[in-house]
């Protein structure tokens, strides 16, 4: 990705390059397009009679109007906290189950099968399932997001920790490090990027899943109140909580990439 | 793959791991650990399913899932490779458009569900709408990666030879970009997926996921079972089929040609 940039950048250097400029250009490249599109959403807006398209600022204020308020901590905070504690309690799960499954050759063999299956149902189709198991409050809500990202995070843990190097591990072997210290240093070490790799999935899903069980059966959320939005007809708040979800998925992945960073900053690909 | 365990042993490990699976789901409900109101056992699951598979109304559903899959996965695909060709041909269009793809990228296809809804209701519009915004980024992202890192030699000799620009993307950017490309289409059809089940699940778009809310919603607990199993299998399908599909569009690539040779 970085080498894309600077390539890009060494094409359009040499026309000028006081900082100032370069500022601007900068600049330019980043919000001349969003700033585009927004203006062209603009003139649709105001030009067409469709009820469902309303201009920019009635978004920008149904947005400031709904999301601030009382909203926030009824809807929008507890959505991410169950959000968040799924997707934790699958990264436990997943990982804890990952590690034995693939370090064993015969368990491999024989859960490998079962995972695939479970991994090919589309994940909302659990949603009316868990409803029945486990009726409609928040456990019921953390778990249809703890089913769906567990898939994920599991098999790329067993992927990883199955192709660690043989000669690191025969190396520790050789050292005599085992227990606790082998499992830090080299096992979930060496998997890391593969379990990384799969929680960048799973988060993906978290957030489909937060959605959807709170548009099923629920009477607070996120997805509910855009769902509430959109059955009264309210457009500009229905927009403002698409724009809300869609800054959620942003802000989440950004974060994810900072965690990443930091977690394999040790690992060739994001050594500079 | 496991070298010292013959093969024979890991077919037996294989199917022990699905006959646990069919062993406690049949044994739990019976002996009262979960109330088989809830959870049936795998026979009845099973019987279900295979009573469901008997009848046309189900197989009109499947058809319905997988032609909105089909045709969104169609055109995200298509939209996808021509938008990517052009930001790699337009000089400063990928440094422009860097920030907008990756705000739209993130956002989740399912925050579109209540603008799906109002524009077109429960119907094949809605399923497109969610599939295509779901797997077009899939695609784009692996075809913007796949035509950055086409060979600059081979791009210099194609230019020096006088190849014009539309040959120049047919035999250097295409070949080169296209196991890129597979990778994109193999993860926007299981994402594709996903979201042409969740459109007919919510909205109530006719198929095979309106089927499990209405035999979820009226009580056929072990008919939503066995439909929930035939989606998982048509999930694998899905894989196969595309993994199959890579497999023969790059049979002439370095990294297909190894895994047969080994």
């Amino acid at each position: 990705m970085t080498s894309v940039d600077l390539e890009v950048e060494r094409e359009t250097a040499p026309a000028r390059s006081s900082a100032a400029g370069g500022l601007g250009r900068r600049l330019l490249r980043l919000l001349g397009l969003p700033v585009l599109l927004i203006l062209g959403w603009w003139a649709f807006s105001v030009t067409s009679e469709s009820f469902y398209v309303p201009t920019p600022p009635r978004v920008a204020q149904a947005f400031v109007e709904t999301w601030f308020s009382q909203r926030l901590f009824d809807d929008a905070l507890p959505s991410i906290a169950r959000l968040l504690a799924g997707y934790a309690l699958a990264t436990l799960i997943g990982v804890g189950l990952g590690v034995p499954i693939g370090l064993s050759v015969r368990l491999r063999a024989a859960a490998e099968p079962v995972l695939e299956f479970f991994r090919a149902i589309p994940p909302p189709v659990l949603v009316p399932l868990i409803m029945l198991l486990a009726g409609i409050d928040n456990g019921m809500k953390i778990l249809v997001i703890v089913s769906g990202c567990v898939w994920p995070i599991l098999l790329n843990t067993v992927e990883g920790v199955r192709a660690i190097d043989e000669v690191l591990s025969d190396t520790c072997r050789m050292y005599k490090v085992r227990g606790g210290a082998r499992l830090r240093h080299l096992v979930l070490r060496g998997a890391s990027p593969q379990i990384m790799a799969g929680l960048r999935q799973a988060l993906s899903i978290a957030i489909i899943l937060m959605v959807i069980s709170e548009m099923f059966a629920s009477s607070s959320g996120l997805g509910f109140t855009i769902v509430l939005f959109q059955r009264g007809f309210a457009i500009p708040e229905m927009w403002s909580g698409i724009l809300l979800l869609g800054l959620l998925g942003f802000g989440l992945s950004v974060l994810f990439r900072q965690v990443e960073r930091r977690v394999l900053s040790w690992h060739w690909s994001h050594r500079a | 793959m496991t070298g010292s365990t013959p093969a024979r042993t890991k077919v037996l490990y294989g199917l022990m791991g699905p006959a646990c699976l069919l062993a406690v789901t049949e044994a739990v409900p019976r002996l009262g650990i979960v109330d088989r109101r809830f959870l049936p056992p795998a026979s009845e699951i099973l019987g279900a399913l295979a009573a469901e598979l008997r009848t046309a109304t189900l197989w009109t559903a499947l058809g319905e899932t997988m032609r909105g899959w089909a045709l969104g996965l169609a055109i995200a695909f298509c939209a996808a490779v021509a938008i990517g060709v052009v930001i790699d041909a337009v000089p400063g269009l990928r440094a422009a458009s860097h920030s907008t793809v990756e705000f739209l990228r993130p956002i989740p296809s399912v925050a579109l569900i209540p603008l799906a809804t109002l524009l077109f209701g429960a119907s094949l519009g809605s399923t497109l709408l969610l599939v295509i915004y779901a797997s077009f980024w899939q695609v784009l992202i692996q075809v913007m990666y796949g035509v950055a890192d086409v060979d600059t030699v081979a791009d210099d000799t194609a230019r020096s030879y006088g190849l014009s620009p539309w040959s120049r993307i047919r035999h250097v950017v295409w070949p080169t970009a296209l196991p890129y490309i597979m990778t994109g289409l193999r993860l926007a059809a299981a994402v594709a997926f996903i979201l042409a089940i969740t459109a007919e699940l919510v909205i109530g778009s006719p198929g095979l996921g309106l089927e499990i809310q209405t035999a979820q919603s009226s009580g056929a607990v072990a008919t939503t079972y066995g439909l929930v199993v035939l989606a998982g299998f048509v999930g694998i399908v899905v894989n196969l089929a595309v993994r199959a599909l890579e497999r023969r569009v790059l049979a002439w690539h370095p990294s297909v040609r190894g895994e047969v040779a080994s």
